[in-house]
């Protein structure tokens, strides 16, 4: 098992730097130090000599992926690429372009997202799995097509929809909930409460459709049709057969995401103004502050890949047919 | 003396171009026999029938702005217009002072003004463009438009009629009465019913325009329904050209990593995985912030606002299909595999045929389905994509019509007391139509063109 866990985060090496490498040709080479240096200082009344101090002072004048001035292994080690990448690696991000350290704001923001996130989620995957049960019990009914049709049209609709008309009707009109805003320790919860049942009802059209279809196809099975013809219910074979059956593809969708609920949403917390990750990253799009949306990148695939190795190890807990090797 | 120079921008000539590739696409599939079957038995619906008819229209509206032409303005100076400019031009003139309800006669809020005699009063000033409400009444108006709309689509339906009663064999009288009871193969009495809604509600948009602010005024005193027809170029632009990019990505690297495995498999499946893992927003949000720095160090590349704000909207659509193509070449990819184990692609290799012919004959007809079904259902996201983008500021110029940036610059109006809300209300009405239709077409292609579901058919 550990071998297995050390062998899978080898392989995510090689991701990571195909990443940095993404990351680096867009921010490095497409968009080089000297055009950052002139966006910065004014495009106007630059010289030559500006630029190069600035780059000299953020540690941006060396070159790309090959420094011929320096002798042997360091001709590669002392260039841009690798030094900016080592330093994401032991995720040191650097500074903002307001002076603060993006770790400690990082580490400080993760939680209000998780608040968010993590509830959204929780009551989410309940919600989609109970009302996709309850649709397949009565399948092929005015039920399941009623339903069906109702989760196309909240498909359809813009989730910046759920959003504003939720704050206006639950806070602005009947005020029941603040309309945005956050506060440390038990208080959050008012204001917590609108943006996940937001969350929660902009998810429910993919999420049933997406369960019912799978229940659907497990419900197809031989083992199915012999459980039936036994005389087991209805009731029984959904909860004792198909809900469990179908706990291995709901798996594969749902451990994946977990890991990066750390990221938050973008558009629900600069909404409501969370101070989470998501409007950190919002803020530093819109101050085009490249250092923060570089260190999101990297922090992004990394919870990515984490989630993969996760849903991995978790098949071989759930299903036996799977053996690591 | 009017003159009309054609000047098309970049995304209208690739708009036209993917409309002329798909015209041909339709050529080819209407001589298949097999294809043919295939795509009347998604028409079969009625729910899919009608989806199409709805996508066919914003795809005409699309097409009409995307004509673009300069001719001489009325106060002596050349402007850039566009074909739909040309039929809503009353609306483009129209500029109220600031916001106004739907079929309001005065501005929403009072405002200081000095009346004849001197006094300053604090009143509700009345609209500049509208009819004066004594000579106008919205029932009559209505009447009228429904009758020019039953007129002009009930020959439209007539001629079609004809048609298909030629195409069929049958007498006219025969054929309609099949029609009106719905015993047609193809369920044209809900196609024709849809055609006659839509256009009903065109004509009466379009007759109601030139007396009320029929979805009101904006912040500015923008027709706000003109904004939300300009805006249908822009989600469906967003929608078919990110595909146009993202398609020859996907199929290329998906049939090469399945059918020639080794050290090439590797490589593009390590590719996928890479940029997949990557958070779609953030990479489309890098890019574009990336992209914006690039467009204010060229200022030579573009001459006036619609050219850069064009050019944005080009590489929007290059980005967003450089970071969507993975999903489907991984679904091609796994396609590819399996069926390039299959026995009569073993025994055309066998014959020593050219790989290139073997793509072309046996695997591109048989992922044909995947490819379909994968398009379809991007569209719709792709269109509340362009909403979501704009919103967080990495989406289309700024001075684009976009339904994004329509909502984006009323949101804040919701705060308002009384809240001003037909802004929003047209942006995601018009939406909401949209991607419903798409969704609900997507997924009838899907029950049709899918084998697995070929048993419940």
């Amino acid at each position: 098992m550990l071998a297995y866990i050390v062998r899978r985060l080898l392989f995510a090496i090689p991701i990571l730097i195909g990443v940095n490498l993404i990351t680096f040709a867009l921010f490095f080479m497409v968009n080089t130090p000297d055009d950052m240096a002139r966006s910065q200082l004014g495009a106007k009344q630059t010289t030559p000599e500006m630029i190069a101090s600035w780059k000299a002072e953020k540690g941006y004048d060396k070159p790309l992926f090959y420094n011929e001035k320096q002798p042997g292994l360091a001709k590669v080690s002392e260039t841009l690429f690798v030094q900016e990448s080592l330093k994401l690696f032991w995720f040191d991000f650097g500074q903002a372009d307001d002076g603060r350290q993006i770790s400690t704001d990082i580490l400080e923001r993760m939680g209000p997202s998780l608040a968010i996130a993590l509830p959204t989620f929780v009551i989410g995957l309940v919600t989609n799995i109970a009302f996709a049960l309850l649709i397949v019990l009565f399948r092929g009914s005015v039920l399941d097509t009623a339903t069906m049709v109702v989760a196309v049209a909240i498909m359809s609709i813009s989730g910046l929809f759920y959003i504003i008309a939720g704050q206006v009707l639950l806070s602005k009109l009947w005020h029941w909930v603040p309309i945005s805003g956050y506060s440390d320790g038990w208080d959050a919860v008012k204001f917590m409460i609108l943006p996940v049942l937001i969350g929660v009802f902009a998810g429910l059209g993919a999420g049933i459709r997406w369960y019912r279809s799978l229940f659907l196809e497990e419900m197809n099975k031989d083992y199915i049709r012999t459980a039936r013809a036994k005389g087991l219910s209805d009731i029984k074979v959904l909860f004792g057969h198909v809900l469990q059956n179908g706990l291995l593809p709901i798996l594969t969708g749902v451990v994946v995401v977990i890991p990066t609920l750390f990221m938050g949403s973008l558009i629900m917390e600069s909404f409501f103004g969370i101070p989470g990750l998501g409007s950190y990253t919002i803020d530093a799009i819109n101050a085009q502050d490249f250092g923060i949306v570089k260190a999101m990148v990297f922090l992004g695939s990394v919870l990515y890949i984490i989630g993969l190795i996760l849903t991995d190890i978790s098949y071989t807990y759930f299903d036996p047919r799977v053996r690591l090797s | 003396m009017a003159e009309f120079i054609l000047t098309p921008l970049w995304t209208d000539w690739m708009i036209w171009g993917l409309v002329g590739a798909f015209a041909y696409l339709g050529f080819l599939i209407q001589r298949s026999q097999q294809v043919r079957a295939q795509w009347l038995g998604i028409f079969e619906s009625k729910l899919a029938m009608s989806s199409a008819i709805i996508l066919l229209s914003y795809l005409i509206i699309a097409l009409l702005d995307s004509v673009h032409f300069q001719t001489l303005g009325m106060s002596g100076v050349m402007e850039y217009k566009s074909a739909l400019d040309g039929v809503f031009s009353h609306l483009a003139l129209i500029q109220e002072r600031t916001y106004s309800a739907p079929f309001a006669t005065t501005e929403y809020t009072k405002s200081l003004v000095v009346n004849a005699a001197g006094q300053v009063q604090h009143i509700k000033q009345p609209l500049e463009h509208i009819a004066n409400p004594a000579q106008f009444s919205i029932l009559s108006q209505s009447l009228l438009a429904i009758g020019y709309a039953s007129l002009s689509s009930g020959l439209l339906i007539l001629l079609h009629l004809f048609w298909r009663s030629r195409v069929h064999q049958s007498d006219f009288i025969g054929w309609t009465k099949q029609v009106i009871h719905g015993q047609t193969r193809l369920p044209w009495r809900t196609a024709y019913f849809t055609v006659w809604v839509l256009v009903s509600l065109a004509v009466w948009f379009w007759i109601m325009s030139h007396s009320v602010h029929v979805l009101g005024t904006d912040k500015v005193g923008s027709d706000v329904l003109y904004e939300s027809l300009k805006s249908i170029r822009t989600g469906v632009l967003i929608g078919v050209l990110t595909t146009l990019v993202m398609l020859p990505l996907a199929l290329f690297l998906g049939i090469s990593a399945g059918l020639f495995k080794g050290w090439v498999d590797d490589v593009i499946q390590y590719v996928y995985t890479t940029l997949n893992s990557i958070p779609g927003v953030l990479l489309i949000a890098a890019s574009v912030l990336v992209m914006q720095v690039i467009l204010s160090n060229h200022p030579d590349w573009f001459t006036r606002t619609e050219e850069r704000a064009d050019i944005r909207l080009l590489f929007l659509v290059l980005i967003l299909g450089l970071t969507s193509w993975t999903g489907l070449c991984r679904l091609l990819r796994a396609e590819t595999l399996k069926l390039s184990a299959v026995d009569y692609v073993t025994a055309a290799k066998a014959f020593g045929i050219n790989r290139l012919t073997i793509i072309r004959r046996h695997i591109l007809p048989n992922v044909m389905h995947i490819v379909l079904i994968a398009v379809v259902l991007d569209f719709s996201g792709l269109v509340l994509a362009e909403a979501v983008l704009s919103y967080v500021g990495v989406g289309v110029d700024p001075t684009m019509h976009s339904w994004g940036n329509m909502i984006n610059q009323a949101r804040l109006e919701m705060a308002r007391e009384p809240m001003v809300w037909w802004s929003l209300f047209s942006a995601f009405l018009f939406m909401f139509v949209l991607v419903l239709a798409a969704n609900l077409f997507s997924d009838r292609v899907q029950t049709v063109l899918d084998p697995r579901n070929q048993s419940s058919l």
